[in-house]
Order: structure tokens, then sequence, then C-alpha cells
């Protein structure tokens, strides 16, 4: 049985008394080497959900406990070691004025000795693909590789979850496959847990189970596939739903017997040429 | 200009001027802008117009720049000269313009004084030709460490220089972005009275103000995330150093103070 890494219990928050619940009564566990996506409609509290996890924010109700530690004033420090976190905006969360610098600050803000945090640097940069841009001023890097860069930081500080808010929505197609390629090969590496925040449902395939977020309210709970496979009710709790799966339901609609949701065109090609033959 | 940009004046090299440490260099020009008030006859000047020579020539900094680093100083090396010649009364006459005198005594305190102005903003701003502005930040912090007991934040203010030298490049890319997106939609920067054109800049700095404010806000939150909790127990990757060159160039230094105060006149 695998250690449980994160759980809510019963959780509600609101950003002030007057205003109104962001988050009504969750309740969900994240267990170690886990990768997890969370999605949701903007502003249905999934970036709340991530500040919670390493106590930017506290709840008013119920509790959050982080490797069997409640989440509390006196804890935060211990638990943000152990969450490391990427935000969506790649330049709003680049602290160095080179990319050594950067990966050091968190590693800095620990006093971790130096000679040590010369080696994780190298380290840490390696893994995420940017060990030749030590020197590097971050207006001269791509979106996509700042965000390799702040992930490069964060690992850098071994943390036991990686929670990802939404941090490939600011950039082109390509720094997007960057930063996926670049955690497929982080989480092989590393046992590390991923939380994967996003409101683009085709970045859930990839991940063990999906929570599905709807105005502060779990909504559903499931692997991708289970999840592809109620697209109706995903779209009209306003998630885009990817072509695959729209063309998967057409052609059942035409009469085609679809074995399984697809999930991607690999999988669609897949199940569309073996039906063709057995016909 | 993305590329080109470099933040203040910082011509890079890898001479042995710029790979002193940045203490040293702030300490002896600190020192340097004393000394210059010892010379006070031909042979001393010469050794500190030689000591500032000799620092230019090794640093390797193009000349080009330099001069540019003086271009806004000039004037007021020129009007210094001026003026001694004009106020200066002692010595002999040597020039009678009408029934204006120039003195021999007004010539040597004009070419005097012009020359240690001269000199002292040579040598100050091989500094910036020469240093990174993380690095001055660096020194500064370090130096100004004793104050630390008296409650003074040094840390909080060399980590806010250290994050506008970040930002920098950033809302410059930023205002270009801006401005270029308010010229589509037809505003004028450039023409017009200045009443107008000052009118003109407000779409400009209104989004560049609204957005520098989130990303404060976002970095702050980010910083903290990564477990920013003030200087307290702080390592830093980036270290000072004091090498034997460092030294080398200190016993220099005595060595022209020595020469400073053997040649000049009393
Ligand atoms: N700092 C804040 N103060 C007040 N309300 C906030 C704040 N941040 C977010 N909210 C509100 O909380 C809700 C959930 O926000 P958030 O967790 O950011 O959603 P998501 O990340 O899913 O888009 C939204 O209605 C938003 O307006
Ligand atoms: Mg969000």
């Amino acid at each position: 049985m695998r250690e449980k890494l994160i759980e809510f219990r019963n959780v509600s928050f609101r950003y002030r008394e007057e205003h109104p619940w962001v988050l009504k009564n969750c309740s969900f566990e994240i267990y170690e080497d886990e990768s997890i996506a969370i999605i949701g409609h903007n502003g249905s509290g999934k970036s709340t959900i991530a500040k919670l996890i390493n106590g930017l924010l506290f709840p008013q109700e119920g509790e959050i406990l982080i490797a069997g530690k409640p989440v509390t004033e006196e804890t935060i420090w211990d638990i943000r070691k152990d969450v490391g976190m990427v935000f969506q905006n790649p330049d709003n969360q680049f602290v160095g004025t080179t990319v050594q610098d950067d990966v050091a600050f968190g590693m800095e803000n620990r006093g971790i000795p130096r000679e040590e945090m010369i080696a994780r640097i190298e380290e840490s940069l390696t893994a995420v693909g940017m060990q030749d841009y030590h020197l590097t001023e971050p207006h001269r890097l791509s979106g996509g590789q700042k965000q390799r860069v702040a992930i490069a930081g964060v690992l850098a500080v071994s943390p036991k979850v990686l929670i990802l808010d939404e941090a490939t929505a600011m950039l082109d197609p390509k720094g997007r496959t960057e930063i996926m390629n670049t955690l497929n090969q982080v989480q092989e590496k590393n046992n590390l847990s991923l939380i994967t925040i996003t409101h683009d449902l085709h970045e859930v395939v990839q991940s063990d189970r999906v929570i599905v977020m709807n105005h502060g309210e779990i909504w559903d709970e499931a692997t991708p596939r289970e999840i592809f496979a109620k697209k109706h009710a995903l779209r009209e709790i306003g998630l885009d739903v990817p072509f695959v799966a729209i063309l998967a339901d057409e052609l059942q609609v035409k009469g085609l017997a679809l074995t399984k949701e697809p999930l991607n065109h690999e999988e669609l090609l897949e199940e569309l040429w073996t039906l063709h033959s057995t016909t | 200009m993305n590329n080109t940009l470099i933040i203040g004046q910082y011509v890079p090299g890898n001479s042995l001027v710029h790979k002193l440490d940045p203490r040293t260099k702030i300490t002896l020009i600190f020192f340097f802008v004393f000394i210059v008030f010892l010379a006070n006859n031909v042979v001393s000047y010469s050794i500190l117009a030689l000591f500032a020579l000799a620092s230019m020539v090794t640093s390797r900094v193009p000349i080009r720049f330099i001069m540019k680093g003086l271009t806004p100083v000039w004037f007021l090396i020129v009007f210094t000269f001026i003026l001694h010649i004009i106020v200066t009364k002692e010595g002999t006459v040597w020039l009678e313009i009408y029934s204006f005198q120039i003195y021999s005594g007004g010539v040597f305190q004009g070419i005097a004084i012009s020359l240690r102005f001269f000199l002292l903003i040579l040598i100050t701003s091989l500094l910036t030709l020469t240093t990174t502005p993380i690095e001055i930040t660096d020194a500064i912090e370090d130096m100004l460490h004793p104050l630390k007991k008296v409650k003074f934040p040094v840390h909080e203010l060399a980590l806010m220089m250290s994050i506008s030298l970040r930002f920098i490049p950033t809302l410059m890319q930023e205002t270009e972005k801006i401005s270029k997106a308010q010229a589509s939609r037809g505003v004028d920067f450039r023409t017009g009275s200045i009443k107008d054109r000052a009118k003109a800049v407000v779409p400009l700095l209104i989004p560049l103000f609204v957005s520098a404010f989130k990303r404060a806000e976002e970095l702050a939150m980010a910083m903290e995330a990564r477990g920013y909790k003030g200087g307290e127990g702080r390592t830093k990757l980036r270290e000072l150093k004091i090498n034997a060159r460092d030294i080398a160039v200190y016993l220099l230094f005595i060595a022209v103070i020595a020469g400073l105060l053997l040649t000049r006149g009393y």
C-alpha cells in the first residue's frame, strides 16, 4: 500500500468573511508517486487548492495533512520543503538574475551549503535539459525554458510533490511539449508525486487519476479514460473536450462500435483499423 | 535590441580589473577620491595620472566606452578650467586681452583642478564599466554587513536591488510591446506639443504599472512558496573572494599613496 502524501479532510475555504465559499467541503487523498490532474473551469478553485497545500493559505474549516503533518503556521516551512510549486507566468516566478541564481534561490532560503548547491544546480539543470544555460539571463530565455528552470529550482530542494498550476497555459505548443516531456522524465527518475492543474483536457491523459472541480466542489474523481467518456457533462461544466473524444462520439452515433474511449489520435486510429479488419 | 541589452555600462571582459573582487574596487575608489587631493605638483599629478591610465589600459575597455561615460562631465571639466582662469589672480600675467589678464596661477590651478576631476570620473566610471550591477550589489551587501547590528535592512536592500536588476529588461521588453500595441491603435508618441506627447504616454504607463504590480504580487507568492522567509539563516550561491591579485593591487595602491606623499610639495 502506498503512503498517503496529501489529505484534504472536509476542507472549506473563502478569501474573506463576506465572500462566498471558494471551496466547499472538499475531501480527497493523493498518494506517493502518483500523478494527479486537477481540472475545472476558471474560478473553480484549483489554484486555491494548490495554495492550501503548501500553506500560502489556510482553510477556515477542515484539515489538510501533508505526509501526516497538519498544515499550520508552525509547519509551513517544513511543508514547503516537501511541496514544490510552479506557477503560470514564467516571468513572475524567476527571482535570480541568471539561471543558476534562480535555481539556487530555494536552496539559499534553506541554508544549504554552497558546495552542495553547486552540485545540485548541475544535477537539476541536467534533469530539465538546461545544463548549457547556467549563466543565461532570464530575458534571453523562451517561456518554456523559463518554466524548465522553475522546475529545476523546485527539484533542487528534492520535494515529495510537484504542483504545476497551469504552468503551460502561457506557453506555445512547442513550450508545452517541452514541459510535458521534461515532467515525464523527471517523474521517472525521482520518486515524486505530480499534481498538474490545467483546464486543458489534453494534459490529463498522462495522469493516473483526475480530480474534476466545479464551483468549489469536487465534481468527479476518476481515471482519464472514465473522465473522457463523460464528455457531454464535462462540456456543461465549461471544459474543453479534445477533438478525438468528440470524433469518437460522432463515430459511435454513426454506428461504429468502439471498444474503449480513445485518449488520443493513435488510440482512435488503432480502434478504427482493427474495427475495419473485423468486419 | 533584446539581444544587445546590457544594464548599466558594463563592458564584458576578462581583464585583471574585471576579475578583481568588487569590494576591492569599491574600496580603492573610495580612497582614490581622497588621495586625489594629495597631489599638488607635476610629479604627484603624474603619479596619479599614471595610475589611472594604467588601470584603464589593464581593463582593456575600449576608449570609446570610456569616453561615452565622460560625455556628460566634459562640460563641467571645461567649465572648471575657465572659471579658474577668470577668477584666480596669482603669479605673473601671461596674457592680456584688453583689460582682462590671464595669470599663470590661474592656468596652473585650472589645469590641476580639471585634471583632478577628470581622473576621479575616469576611475569611478571604470568601476561600472568592469563590474556587473549584481556584483556591485553583492559587494555593497557585504560591506554594509556591520550595519545589521543597528537593524539596518542590508539583506532586504540587496535583494530589492537584485530583483530590480532582474526585472529591468523584462519591463523594458514589455514597454516596447505596449508602445507598439498603442502605436498600432493610433497613439502618436513622436509628434505634437509636449503636452500632447505627455498625454500619449499615459496609455503606455497605466498598463505598465498595472502589470508591474501584478508581477510583484505573483513574485512575492512564488518566493514564499520557495521557502523565502527573510535573510536569517540564508546561504548564498554567489560568493565574493579576495584573491592574491586583490592583495597585489592593494599593495600597488599603497605604493602609489607613498609615492604621492613623498613627491608632493609641502
Ligand atoms: N486573492 C483573492 N481574493 C479574493 N478572491 C479570490 C482570490 N483569488 C481567487 N479568488 C476567487 O476564488 C475563486 C477560485 O479561484 P481560483 O482558485 O484561482 O480558481 P482557478 O484556479 O480554478 O481558476 C474565484 O472565484 C476567484 O475569483
Ligand atoms: Mg488558477
